[in-house]
């Protein structure tokens, strides 16, 4: 089944979002909302964090984001990602620089993000040689992807044999809610991949072949608890479907690119924006992703995180491409901090594996 | 009077502020409130959906409001929603219908 785009990216419709610096002067209340909120620095100052400043911890995931390109346009999508942003891909250069980056020091996990990123020509070549050098390799995959293409179809298999981790989103059990916001089709093709990943093993017991699914929000409200929604999300893809895996990790949708498009448009970001505030956590912010992880994009630029690189927020006090990367220096740098932040430190805390609390 | 209508969603925001007027009752509310909402025997998704259910019952706009969004965030979705509405519904008609009998049992003892 194909998939029906729920919507276009901010690029495509030429929006102003777009521009990541006008996403900034929205956050800090100077453009299109004249609301300002408490500055995160000061929230985490109170915290307990001194100057308001946060530090990496130790760097242990090397996440690349190989490019925009994408078979889905989410609703929610932060990195813009589609079908239309073909130019925003990794070069094989690039990855060469990473895995002399890799060779050289002890990062234990390579996370590898997109857009798909296996729709970037040199994915499967990069995850070999990841494996190689012995690291572990964690592969966020949209699922419908692997059902998209017959060229993709193997891709549980390779996964298999490469020992890579699979993290997938799957926002409900519910169809109408994911269609809702990934696209009218994305459910069940997302079904039929999620029984391609268990036929090959992903989600068995004693495989040690792991899938977690990735819930986040279908709407402006945030993610209720992590063990709660795993038990119901594993009882009903059992009951209705029966499908396993591993672990779900709860994410809160980030109020940048095109999220913020739908909050602004539906006029609920001073709502949105006032809830991660209300439930800003001050015991979360010590397990925020960006203290042990280094962010690399298609162009091989290095930022705090993920979300830091779609605002265009590079590392600050180290060299700022991977042709510069210095792990001593990085390690020492001030993490970059933004309004956006908020959406890290909300109730039980939001990152890439899920909350931190 | 300030406002000329009832029920303001932004009023819910100030629930907290019953407390000015009685602390320690309202502590206590708080806290059993809270309570009663942790996962128990019965997940926070379950009770969310009592709750949903029974502000229908209630018909408590705040109610509503406060446990659609709950119900949300705790990963119900619409169909587990309405159909814990349709259970409240089921109960309000039940009652009346069940009444029924006593208005049968008097016509009995009343007609031919």
């Amino acid at each position: 089944m194909s998939i029906h785009q729920r919507t276009k990216s901010l690029a495509a419709r030429h929006s102003a979002l777009s521009n990541t610096f006008f996403q900034l002067e929205v956050l800090n209340g100077k453009a299109l909302s004249d609301v300002r909120f408490p500055a995160f620095s000061d929230a985490i100052r109170q915290a307990g964090f001194p100057d308001g400043r946060l530090k990496p911890t130790r760097i242990q995931i090397f996440q690349v984001n190989v490019g925009k390109l994408c078979n889905q346009t989410c609703a929610h999508c932060h990195v813009d990602a589609g079908p239309d942003r073909k130019a925003e891909n990794m070069s094989r250069e690039n990855f060469e620089r990473c895995l002399d980056i890799l060779r050289r020091y002890d990062i234990p996990t390579v996370d590898i993000t997109g857009g798909a990123p296996e729709m970037n020509p040199h994915f499967r070549w990069f995850v070999e040689e990841c494996r190689k050098i012995g690291k572990h390799v964690l592969v966020r995959c949209n699922l419908t992807i692997i059902v998209s293409n017959h060229k993709y179809r193997d891709l549980p298999q390779f996964f298999a044999e490469h020992r890579v981790e699979v993290v997938s989103s799957l926002p409900h059990y519910n169809a109408r809610r994911t269609d809702s916001q990934r696209g009218d089709g994305v459910f069940d093709d997302s079904i039929e991949a999620l029984h391609l990943l268990n036929a090959a093993g992903y989600g068995k017991v004693d495989t040690g072949l792991i899938i977690n699914l990735v819930y986040n929000p279908t709407g402006t409200f945030l993610p209720g608890n992590q063990a709660s929604l795993e038990n119901e999300f594993k009882r009903q893809l059992k009951r209705q479907h029966a499908i396993e895996f591993n672990q779900l990790y709860a994410l809160t949708n980030m109020p940048i690119s095109r999220f913020l498009d739908y909050l602004l448009q539906h006029g609920q970001y001073e709502n949105y924006m006032q809830s991660l505030l209300d439930a800003f956590n001050p015991g979360a912010v010590a397990g925020v992703m960006c203290r042990n992880t280094i962010s690399v994009s298609w162009d091989g630029y290095l930022y705090d995180c993920d979300f830091n690189q779609m605002l265009n927020l590079k590392v600050t006090g180290a060299g700022t491409h991977l042709a510069d990367f210095d792990l001593h220096v990085l390690e020492n740098r001030d993490i970059v901090l933004n309004q956006h932040c908020f959406g890290c430190t909300a109730g039980a805390g939001s990152s890439c594996g899920g909350q931190v609390v | 009077m300030s406002k000329k209508h009832y029920f303001d969603p932004e009023d819910l925001k100030k629930f907290g502020n019953i407390s000015a007027w009685q602390k320690p009752m309202a502590d206590k509310f708080f806290s059993w409130y809270a309570e009663v909402f942790k996962e128990g025997a019965l997940t926070e998704r379950e009770k969310a959906l009592i709750a949903l259910a029974v502000a229908h019952t209630v018909q408590c706009p705040y109610c509503i409001d406060a446990y659609t969004s709950g119900c949300l965030e705790k990963g119900a979705d619409e169909e587990q929603m309405m159909e814990a509405v349709h259970v409240a519904a089921a109960i309000r008609a039940g009652s009346s219908l069940v009444f029924s009998t006593q208005m049968m049992n008097h016509a009995e003892d009343l007609a031919m």
